[in-house]
């Protein structure tokens, strides 16, 4: 039997929740919240949710929606463009690459893996902006993004598994 | 059948797994494209980023109303706790400012009147567009904001940005309802400055740290901890007295400003037009504005 528009339409918009969440949190990143240094420190969430759709669901996060998703994170955030639209495309080729080693493993190895792909994305992020600009660039702000993006792993990933066991099974 | 599934399979893996990758050559191949062509060709990056700025403006204009709003209930609250000492302390300084309102009437007659001697023509009067920040970027990497107001309100490139309390930056991109601001503390921010005791000339340069450095002191000059710092007007960019901050360190020739303006409580900010047309504006991109 074929499936009716209805149930198309509402399988295509669950197929598209991974690429909207994930920009919702580049989003989220830029709201002024009025806490004292925090929009310096404010981690990198698009890349926990790239991360995240890249070991779990890759099918429904393709390489060129990463592509967009690094797009507009440049755009919104003031860095020279392309910056983490090359990082996250080589971030998710690298996660993705490694999906079965990921598959079945425990939350604490893939939080590891994270620790691992966002440390060489922050590594990366200020090696090309330190590049872009000629001169280094203040260290010190990065590794508490880095440290704080570390910590917010577990929430985001907590809510996307859920969101996963919820509306995307059928998928 | 099975084995000929097997065998279409493992023909077909490996050209998929080859085209998956030649996909993800060429999505990198893009990015380093777009981060070549934004050095190279500056105004059209700045385009693409304002029209996607545009776009998602909206949408952070209303998700940050309602952060807004909540972070007032907090201020009030907490103005509500401190109501007694906030009082003492206004009392206070509004003994200490009456008598410098008495001072500044005085020097203001002598000015007028010393002006006047000399036939000193003054500065046509600033309009200002006030708008709203919804968006605090940057990360670890650049200092700037969003506003909400951009060429439709009246917003052009390159104008200065200021508080109640100081300058916080200059327009550095303009899309027609959004606009980014980019802030005294970012890299690549430079900012004619003038210490305003002693007159030395210098270039404030953001470092992306809360303090930004004074360079491009003549030699000799000296700076002291504690000194105002304001905008001096050289290049015609911005206009002249514009509080900037105080100095807050000046060891072995590096002279840090505190910024009077605090980021973390920005939420409105005036948008200064003096009619200016100074080096900032003075691009190709003259034509199109």
């Amino acid at each position: 039997m074929k499936p009716s528009i209805w149930h198309r339409m509402d399988t295509l918009s669950c197929q598209l929740t991974p690429f909207l969440l994930t920009l919702a949190l580049v989003i989220l990143t830029l709201i002024p919240f009025h806490i004292p240094g925090m929009a310096r420190i404010m981690p990198l969430l698009s890349l926990v949710a790239i991360y995240h759709w890249g070991v779990y669901r890759s099918d429904l996060l393709p390489a060129y929606a990463v592509f967009l998703i690094g797009l507009v994170q440049d755009a919104l955030s003031g860095v020279p463009m392309g910056v983490y639209t090359v990082i996250y495309v080589v971030a998710y080729s690298v996660v993705a690459a490694q999906h079965r080693f990921f598959s079945g493993k425990s939350f604490y190895i893939v939080w590891l893996g994270f620790a691992v792909i966002s440390g060489a994305a922050s590594a990366a992020a200020w090696t090309l902006i330190s590049m872009v600009h000629g001169s280094l660039v203040d260290p010190g702000a990065v590794l508490y993004q880095y440290a704080l993006g570390l910590g917010c792993y577990p929430v985001i990933a907590h809510v996307f598994l859920r969101w996963q066991r919820a509306i995307l099974r059928q998928i | 059948m099975k084995n000929s599934s097997r065998t279409v399979s493992r023909i077909t893996a490996p050209v998929r797994s080859a085209a998956q990758r030649f996909a993800y050559l060429m999505l990198v191949l893009g990015g380093v494209g777009i981060l070549v062509i934004g050095r190279v060709d500056t105004l059209m990056m700045e385009r693409v980023r304002a029209q996607i700025t545009d776009a998602v403006a909206p949408i952070l204009s209303a998700l940050s109303t309602p952060v807004d709003t909540v972070n007032w209930a907090i201020n009030e609250a907490r103005q509500i706790y401190d109501v007694h000492g906030e009082n003492q302390r206004l009392r206070a300084e509004r003994d200490r400012l009456l008598q410098w309102q008495a001072a500044a009437r005085k020097l203001e007659v002598e000015n007028r009147l010393l002006k006047g001697m000399l036939n000193f023509t003054s500065h046509p009067n600033a309009s200002f567009v006030t708008a709203r920040v919804v968006a605090d970027s940057g990360g670890a990497f650049a200092h700037s904001v969003i506003l909400d107001a951009g060429e439709r309100a009246g917003v052009r490139k390159g104008e200065a940005a200021v508080t109640g309390d100081g300058l916080i930056g200059r327009v550095s991109g303009v899309g027609s309802r959004s606009s980014r601001l980019l802030l005294i503390t970012d890299l690549n921010s430079r900012i004619p400055v003038v210490v305003e005791s002693t007159r030395v000339r210098a270039i404030l340069a953001g470092t992306n740290t809360d303090r930004p450095r004074m360079i491009h002191l003549p030699t000799g000059a000296a700076v002291t901890v504690g000194d105002r710092v304001v905008t001096s007007g050289h290049g015609g960019a911005f206009p002249e007295g514009l509080p900037v901050g105080v100095v807050s360190s000046a060891d072995d020739g590096i002279i840090e400003v505190q910024p009077y303006v605090n980021r973390d409580r920005l939420e409105y900010v005036r948008i200064l037009d003096y009619g200016l047309k100074g080096i900032i504006q003075s691009g190709p991109d003259r034509g199109t504005r």
